[in-house]
């Protein structure tokens, strides 16, 4: 007997538990909160930047610790940075429009 | 007690079918109160299995024996650590383990993330949620753990194999892993219906994925350890289809480890992951139904039972939603950049990648096999050692190259001639120790000296990595905690390398010998002077068994000094089982093993074993733990930095 009581009071609290989002203010029942359309492009195009910014770490770092020679340092760097001038020009760009958030 | 088990199940199952339902409907529709109330339900969820786990444990400890699964797997003599490993020792209560943990990390993971990655949990949750109501509906509909009989005298013991410390903890490490490997399924999943596909279910679920393979790797090396020290037989792994179920998961996500880095820098091999992870969950799945069904013949799994079809079920299920998921999302999942050069970083961990998937699916074929064989020809044919020794060769040693190699190369591209000056310490690591090792005799064994010869190479390009790193950055500490993940990597590899070097030597170094001594009688090998002194038998007898002890005392001389016993115990419950022996040899990581195999008139045939370094497979399980820790030390600039790109977004 005690086991089925300690069951239903089990079962009611996972059913209050459960309820507690319904007994909210009118406030709580926004839409989820994901990222719009534009969000979606802003935060696709700051990962790319930051792909091409992280390249250029790593670049820094294996000619720092050797793994690529001076030589192939100079010919690997110019065109990281036009890429990376140009992730952060069409963020900059994309920036400018609205999110509709 | 067993009705509030039972009751806690059905609760568990109703939440976890909530969550499913609700939080499908809630993710499919945008309402924001239902899939707050769907993810409660699985973090209640998780307090109701809680209860009921309790409710099993208190019944084994306490052996009550009006529980038909407390009876089965426990008796009055095991004390209280083993009578709680029961609870894993048996197939219902091990369903229960699996809800149990997959409800704790499912309540941490949605927890965790609901307010960064709100628009993903919404869709992890029913995910999660589908899976919970899979296993709770097997106990409470096919397998319940909460069955009562009348209660009897005693319980029929657990198996004295598994009265050992190491299957205390082997089980439910191996279930924190496979479990595991479920949170980045699930936020996969989530990213995949949700359509949002960036980087952030990555950096949600990478830690989860650590974790996850870190207990499937350290269990496997602590499930090794009781083989060796338990079931006697000379070794401590013999590609048992459960054991190799444990090494698939573990195999396809170390590959998804290596991937994912590619994909965080350079945006690259976006479907592939998504397949690894599904392949990993699949796969864990899969572990599992093998484990359960009795389908192939293996000391690990349990008889025969009615759960093998439900599993398989679901395992195909599974594989449908995964790769209709994935076919649906291609166009989201493009790669934003290409592969530059064949001869750079990304293209090491691809090389990588193919090794151990190649790896994996051939083990796969070797564990499904036996299947086909009875499902088309009507009789089971199995796939022996050597089909897997052959291709732990072929795959495992160019594995350990690249380990070596890998490191070493750019990212992006590598001039050969950067290439060979940033390798020429390693390599002339590799060639001195390989000379080295043919002077000391290591030549007899081809494979044994390639094995030898690569990890002193993969060594040296950590120790190379380590000197340069810290010349560029000023201090070691720098260096590590910059990028924890990559230095932890090392010490995993490291890790890798003292395991290469301890299964070489203790497998293909080995000495072995057979012989049948009287008492007083001695024998040498590689050494070691082993005298039979005499046989000690004694018959243990319990309310439902008696068992007939006998051990074998030895003197040892020559190498090592001091007595050991090897023995055998012949339970009428339970059959027989071996107590080996074992004498370590610290100094040489070596062990001297003897196992008693029978008698013949009054004397003792034995089984004896020298295993060459055997001990540093067990050193490569802590050394695999401390860079697995080291590696998923939280990192807040991951944190920030997802902040920091959704603010920048949204301004």
């Amino acid at each position: 007997m005690t086991s089925l009581i300690i069951a239903g009071v089990v079962a009611v609290m996972a059913v209050v538990a459960v309820a507690v989002p319904f007994l909210g203010a009118a406030g709580n029942d926004a839409a989820i909160d994901g990222p719009t359309a534009a969000v979606a492009r802003r935060l696709a195009l700051i990962e790319q930047r930051d792909y091409v910014l992280g390249a250029l770490k790593d670049l820094e770092f294996d000619h720092r610790t050797g793994k690529v020679t001076d030589e192939d340092y100079r010919g690997l760097v110019g065109p990281l940075r036009r890429q990376a001038a140009e992730a952060i020009q069409a963020l900059d760009a994309a920036m400018q429009s609205p999110t509709e958030e | 007690m067993a009705d509030l088990g039972r009751a806690a199940l059905v609760v568990s199952f109703g939440l976890s079918v909530y969550a499913l339902v609700a939080g499908g409907v809630a993710a499919a529709t945008g309402q924001r109160r239902l899939a707050d109330s769907a993810r409660r339900a699985l973090i209640v969820c998780f307090g109701s299995t809680v209860v009921a786990s309790v409710v099993l444990g208190a019944a084994l400890v306490r052996h009550d024996f009006t529980f038909t699964y407390a009876a089965a797997h426990t008796s009055r003599d095991l004390n209280w650590m083993y009578s709680l490993t029961a609870f894993w020792g048996g197939q219902e209560g091990s369903l229960l383990l699996w809800l149990l943990v997959l409800t704790g990390y499912a309540a941490i993971a949605v927890s965790l993330n609901r307010k960064l990655l709100q628009d993903l949990v919404v869709w992890v949750v029913p995910v999660i949620g589908a899976i919970a109501t899979f296993f709770s509906f097997m106990l409470v509909a096919v397998s319940s753990p909460f069955g009562t009989q009348q209660r009897v005298v005693d319980g029929a013991g657990l198996v004295p194999s598994l009265q050992n410390p190491y299957m205390v903890a082997h089980p439910p490490m191996l279930y924190l892993g496979y479990v595991g490997l479920s949170i980045p399924f699930a936020f996969a999943a989530g990213a995949l219906l949700s359509g949002h596909t960036d980087e952030r279910w990555i950096i949600a679920t990478r830690r989860w994925t650590l974790v996850a393979w870190m207990c499937l790797g350290f269990g496997q090396i602590l499930g090794s350890h009781w083989a060796y020290e338990e079931v006697g037989w000379g070794g401590y792994f013999a590609w048992d289809p459960v054991e190799n179920a444990a090494l698939m998961p573990w195999l396809a996500a170390t590959a998804f480890l290596h991937s994912v880095m590619i994909q965080e820098r350079k945006g690259m091999l976006r479907v592939w992951n998504m397949v690894l992870v599904a392949l990993s969950f699949g796969l864990s799945v899969f572990g599992t139904f093998l484990t359960r069904s009795g389908v192939v013949n293996s000391i690990h799994s349990f008889a025969k039972s009615s759960i093998g079809g439900w599993f398989l079920g679901f395992v195909v299920l599974t594989t449908l939603f995964s790769t209709a998921l994935i076919i649906w999302r291609i166009p989201l999942l493009k790669a934003r950049t290409k592969l530059e050069s064949p001869l750079s970083r990304e293209a090491a961990f691809l090389y990588n990648n193919l090794f151990l998937v190649a790896f994996c699916l051939t083990i796969f074929w070797g564990e499904i096999f036996p299947i086909l064989t009875q499902i088309f020809q009507g009789h089971q044919s199995t796939i022996g050692r050597p089909y897997y020794d052959f291709f732990l060769r072929i795959f495992g040693l160019p594995l350990l190259l690249l380990m070596g190699i890998g490191p070493l190369i750019a990212w992006r591209r590598t001039s050969t001639r950067a290439l060979v000056k940033t390798l020429r310490w390693p390599i002339i690591t590799a060639v001195v120790s390989g000379v080295l090792l043919v002077f000391a005799g290591a030549g007899s064994s081809t494979p044994g000296l390639v094995a030898y010869t690569f990890s002193s190479f993969v060594l040296a390009t950590i120790a190379v990595e380590l000197v340069r790193g810290t010349r560029a950055t000023g201090s070691l500490f720098e260096l590590v905690s910059r990028n924890r993940r990559r230095y932890g990597g090392y010490i995993v590899h490291a890790s890798i390398v003292l395991l290469a070097v301890g299964i070489a030597g203790s497998s293909v170094y080995q000495t072995t010998r057979d012989i049948a001594l009287a008492p007083g009688q001695s024998v040498t090998v590689n050494g070691y002077t082993m005298k039979y002194v005499r046989l000690q038998q004694t018959q243990e007898i319990s309310q439902t068994d008696s068992t007939l002890v006998r051990k074998a005392v030895l003197e040892l001389s020559g190498r090592a000094h001091g007595t050991m016993l090897t023995g055998q115990n012949l339970s009428t419950q339970l059959g027989p089982s071996r107590e080996v022996g074992i004498h370590t040899n610290w100094l040489r990581a070596e062990d001297f093993y003897v196992i008693f195999d029978s008698t013949q008139g009054n004397k003792v045939l034995f089984q004896i074993f020298v295993k060459p370094l055997v001990n540093l497979i067990w050193l490569a399980g802590f050394v695999f733990l401390l860079g697995s820790f080291i590696a998923m030390w939280p990192d807040g600039r991951e944190q920030r930095r997802l902040v920091a790109r959704l603010s920048l977004a949204r301004t």
